[in-house]
């Protein structure tokens, strides 16, 4: 478990270092949320109708933007070979790797979602909801972009390759997030939604750092 | 005579579908040095990867002690400490951060750390970043990396490469620290290693 702590601490430093990185994350994120309301008009009626969706396909672009140098980084410098050898089960790597993206882009996402949705006339109820719905589907896209940056790796053009894998597998999360902000606009509760969420972050934590593992050792070889 | 305790016995490796080489064969004992010799192409790095089982062997068996290491895989990985052709260091980390965080990764205790780094004259440049370094440089950080673990069977792809005389000399002590120590060492190299102990496999004959 040492090895786990390890390079999680090792990821989260070396975003220290260089915390532009992930401001430029944030910086898509937001920009391209302001965009919709520029590009639809001020119609707040609609505006707020369709917010949920925006902000959890804009949360969704912008966790991908930073997926293609998850492990492309570590592959380029050699680091990744010294992780194919450490005396520790790789998969527990590849856990530590998509935490340590879920904290630097997942959890910052989640906490600005909200504002803005304040900005799209979310009602507090559904602010609310879109906080907590992105904070428990967000793993799920740390793990599956992660999957396909592992299978991308040294792959030309990875990056489109990245999103072209990993979209299609983040839509259940993607409709029962942008789903449970709808719901609560309707005078529903979102429990529903937000178990269905768990279960897919659960069990993509259950398969996908085996998965995430054979595609780096085939990377290796 | 001192015990065989690495053997590769009738490795075959295929890389692209093309066989690199067949049936090699060859056993090291503790103190033993053996470096890998022929031109490019011959297979050096391939026979390090399938020895660090990064890379499929085709055929044979590769033994420690005398057990198929494939067996206990993660033993094995303990055993190896790996110098690719690539350095390894994250370049916004600095020079003594690296070998920390390398030896947190492979549960090992930091304690060589600092032997290592005065070894190849690294003290100095101990807090500085790596990507402010020069290549010959990183690759002396990379090597005192391989020189701090404790692992007794060293695999180094080039390890001569950017070196200036002064670093090929100090890299000849450690390596004769290491192997007077009972440790192996096997060099992928087109320049010779004068240590003793060494020997040479001329790959692709």
């Amino acid at each position: 478990m040492s090895g786990f702590g390890a390079l999680l601490a090792r990821d989260l430093r070396l975003v220290w270092r260089r915390p532009g990185d992930v401001m430029v994350v944030l910086a898509f994120f937001v920009v391209a949320t302001v965009l919709f309301p520029l590009g639809i008009g001020p119609e707040s009626n609609l505006l707020a109708r369709i917010a949920a969706g925006i902000l959890w396909c804009a949360a969704l672009f912008a966790a991908l933007l930073s997926l293609d140098r998850l492990f492309a980084a570590d592959h380029e410098d050699g680091a990744l070979d010294l992780l194919l050898l450490a005396p520790w089960p790789l998969e527990l790597a590849a856990l530590a790797k998509c935490l340590a993206h879920w904290i630097v882009t997942g959890l910052p996402l989640a906490a600005l979602a909200p504002l803005m949705g304040v900005a799209f006339g979310l009602s507090g109820e559904g602010l609310g909801a879109l906080c907590l719905t992105l904070l428990v589907g967000t793993p799920t896209l740390s793990l599956v972009g992660g999957l396909a940056a592992a299978l991308t790796l040294g792959a030309r053009r990875g990056g489109a390759l990245l999103a072209l894998l990993a979209l299609p597998l983040c839509v259940p999360t993607l409709i029962f997030g942008a789903g449970a902000v709808e719901a609560v606009a309707m005078g529903e509760g979102f429990a529903t939604h937000l178990a269905i969420l768990g279960a897919l972050a659960l069990m993509a934590l259950a398969t996908l750092p085996w998965a995430i593992a054979a595609a780096l050792r085939q990377a290796g070889e | 005579m001192t015990p065989v305790l690495l053997e590769a016995a009738g490795l075959s490796c295929r890389r692209a579908g093309r066989l690199v080489f067949d049936g090699l064969s060859f056993g090291l004992a503790g103190g033993e040095l053996l470096a890998l010799t022929g031109r490019n192409g011959s297979g050096k790095t391939t026979l390090l990867r399938a020895l660090a089982l990064l890379a499929p062997t085709a055929a044979g068996r590769i033994l420690w002690q005398g057990e198929d290491v494939g067996h206990d895989r993660e033993s094995w990985r303990r055993r190896i400490a790996w110098l690719g052709h690539l350095d390894g260091l994250k370049g916004d980390l600095g020079v003594r951060e690296n070998l920390a965080v390398a030896a947190r990764l492979r549960d090992e205790p930091s304690d060589r750390i600092d032997g290592a780094l005065a070894a190849f004259e690294l003290g100095p440049l101990a807090r500085r970043e790596v990507r402010t370094l020069s290549a010959g440089q990183r690759r002396r950080v990379a090597l005192a990396r391989v020189a701090s673990s404790h692992a007794p069977l060293w695999l180094l792809d080039e390890p001569l490469n950017a070196l200036d005389a002064p670093s090929q000399g100090a890299l000849g002590g450690v390596l004769a620290r290491h192997l007077a120590a009972g440790g192996l060492a096997i060099a992928a190299t087109h320049a010779p290693i004068e240590v003793a102990g060494a020997r040479a496999l001329e790959l692709g004959r």
